[in-house]
């Protein structure tokens, strides 16, 4: 929203990302784009820095080298209030939901309206329960806290905390893991449908064929420390091993269909 | 990204009602001040409105919040909203939020009234007696479980953990139950010597470091210490397990949470804090005589001499016997708070404090009714 500048359709733009630890290499000169608009799914084995380099883009890794624009501000050698400033733009939503243990759910999703704005508490019970609502969560899980709340019901409301700013993107760290099927496909639903009406980016890391099926638009592999990039249709081809055995089951089911 | 407009509004109006108009950027950073306007709008409009929205720059969910709430709170005063213009971007969002939104604000309890507190005792009140239930029902358990293992052994009794314990919570807490013992032996010393000095009866310093050190303080200043070094450890080890769902891994395997983790404990503690009192008392009185020395001049032949007319093997054996009581009480409540722990981060902490202010709490009042009892029974 806002900030209509000419060719600034990418919202994240990452070139020559080298990540290092110890002698491990992660990421070799990585380089991704993400579009305005576009859900982008990220996947890899274990190890492969897909935490990594969401982490990097977020600011909460220093990368060893590289570059990463979010809406054409680069983000890395920033000081704490540049760096807070441009974390308006985002919400991110971890595995466990990592809400505040000792704040209810609708404190949990004021937490960003306190600290960014200084709202009437009105208005912020009114945008909370919005919020809430939007995600899906019954109006009584409102007053309760994080520890009285199924996995579910705590991703949720991490995803109402996380759309609290209505930031334009959005980052997921694999939303529907721990969740059972059905919880899982209504999990990718809301996230679509809030996608599609709040007009958001979405970086998501996951591991659940559905969810990169039902919900993205491309797909990010994280292989051989670069990025092999493409949608489901197109890497089912991709002759790469890993991403052979990946798409495996895809193609079957696919041809079942 | 929202350096753009300030959000704004404006009324005008019509020869029939009122035209609002909203322009701007209405994102959730920059709608705060028209907060209270548009409730004031709301008061003092009458007839119909139209809500005109198409000089909206841009729009999020909060701002749309804000034109459904002012919309809904004009029909609910009676005024007819006749038409709402909003760039055909918007239309899509504030239709869903339209179609999905009717709960009310969530409510946000007070932190603190009145009633609060008087409530808050009420609950404390119960809830230490629910606890002081508890603790018995524990007491038993580990009783039960205690005798058990020793008489009837299903398994063999845990030597690492067992000796892990010893080190953790008797040779480690040696340094510092040491320097305390010693600076203690020195500020009765000093105290006495003051004192006693006015009656030409300095001598008898020695009598009163090697009485009070030996009887009672030696004992429980170790046991304070013990109490705010492992029985907090205690909890916190254990509150951590349960938080981690060991416990609850423990349980389903068949593994006795008592036997494993609360046992080793309570038997370590109750064999190193008797050995660290000893030590204290020899401490206390070595920075006594240290003190005497000092202060008064009197050598270690002297102190010793006096050391051996003033203290009996009673007087030692009266703090010692003392020592594996403390002990069992820290020990019990320590892991009797750490298993109640609650499945989140903060409850750690929480039992911790509290499992150190009640060990403190019952280690001093036994000590009480130990005293109570010696002078009952003329030791």
């Amino acid at each position: 929203m806002g900030d209509e500048r000419p060719g600034s359709d990418i919202a994240i733009k990452v070139r020559g990302l080298v990540n290092r630890f110890g002698d491990v290499l992660v990421h070799d000169h990585l380089d991704l784009d993400v579009m305005r608009g576009e859900v982008l799914g990220v996947v890899g084995g274990s190890g492969s820095g897909k935490s990594v380099l969401m982490r990097s883009i977020i600011g909460l890794h220093e990368p060893n080298e590289g570059s990463i624009e979010v809406f054409g501000e680069e983000i890395r050698n920033r000081d704490a209030k540049e760096l807070r400033h441009l974390q308006k733009n985002w919400g991110v939503l971890f595995q466990e939901g990592a809400l505040f243990s000792s704040l209810t759910v609708a404190e949990n999703v004021q937490v960003p309206l306190r600290e960014y704005t200084d709202m009437s508490q009105t208005l912020m019970n009114e945008i909370a329960s919005l919020k809430l609502d939007m995600v899906g969560l019954p109006e009584h899980a409102a007053a309760k806290y994080p520890s009285e709340l199924s996995g579910g019901m705590k991703k949720r409301a991490g995803l109402a905390r996380a759309l609290a700013l209505d930031p334009p993107l959005l980052f997921l760290d694999e939303p529907t893991a721990g969740l059972d099927p059905i919880s899982a496909n209504q999990f990718d639903e809301l996230v679509l449908d809030l996608q599609k009406s709040l007009g958001l980016t979405l970086f998501m890391v996951t591991h659940d064929i559905d969810t990169l099926r039902a919900t993205t638009d491309r797909i990010a592999v994280l292989v051989d420390q670069t990025i092999r990039i493409g949608t489901v249709k197109s890497l089912v081809h991709d002759k790469h091993p890993w991403i052979q055995e990946y798409f495996a089951g895809v193609r079957g089911r696919a041809a079942l269909a | 990204m929202t350096t753009g407009d300030r959000a704004w509004v404006q009324s005008e109006r019509l020869p029939k009602g009122v035209r609002l108009i909203f322009g701007g950027d209405w994102t959730t950073t920059e709608i705060v001040p028209l907060d209270a306007q548009l409730h004031k709008l709301v008061e003092e409009s009458s007839g119909p409105i139209e809500i005109d929205g198409s000089e909206l720059k841009s729009l999020d969910s909060a701002g749309a919040w804000l034109i459904l709430r002012t919309k809904r709170q004009m029909e609910e005063q009676g005024n007819k909203v006749t038409s709402l213009t909003l760039p055909d971007d918007y239309l899509p969002m504030i239709e869903i939020i339209e179609r999905d939104h009717n709960a009310p604000p969530v409510k946000i309890p007070p932190r603190r009234t009145i009633t609060k507190y008087l409530a808050d005792v009420g609950e404390y009140t119960l809830e230490l007696l629910v606890q002081g239930r508890a603790m018995l029902g524990f007491l038993g358990r580990v009783t039960v479980e205690a005798v058990q293992a020793i008489l009837r052994p299903t398994r063999e009794i845990p030597w690492p953990a067992f000796i892990r314990q010893i080190e953790e919570t008797g040779l480690n807490a040696m340094p510092i139950v040491g320097l305390l013992s010693f600076l203690i032996g020195i500020v009765i010393a000093y105290q006495g010597a003051d004192q006693l000095r006015r009656f030409g009866a300095e001598l008898f310093t020695i009598n009163l470091l090697g009485v009070s050190m030996l009887r009672e303080i030696g004992g429980l200043m170790t046991a304070i210490i013990v109490a705010g070094r492992s029985g907090s450890a205690f909890t916190a080890q254990i509150g951590t397990m349960k938080v981690n769902q060991e416990i609850d891994a423990m349980q389903t395997i068949g593994i006795n949470t008592v036997e494993v983790l609360v046992l080793p404990r309570v038997l370590a503690l109750m064999i190193t804090l008797p050995l660290l009192t000893f030590y204290a008392d020899v401490m206390g009185l070595i920075g006594g005589a240290v003190m005497v020395y000092f202060d008064l001049g009197f050598t270690a032949p002297i102190y010793l001499r006096q050391l051996e007319s003033a203290i009996t093997p009673n007087t030692l054996w009266v703090g010692m016997i003392k020592a594996p009581f403390f002990a069992f009480l820290i020990a019990l409540v320590g892991c009797f708070e750490g298993l109640r722990v609650k499945s989140n981060a903060e409850s750690v902490g929480q039992q911790t404090t509290r499992a150190v202010v009640e060990s403190i709490f019952l280690v001093i009042v036994f000590d009480a009714f130990f005293s109570v009892m010696f002078s009952i029974l003329g030791i």
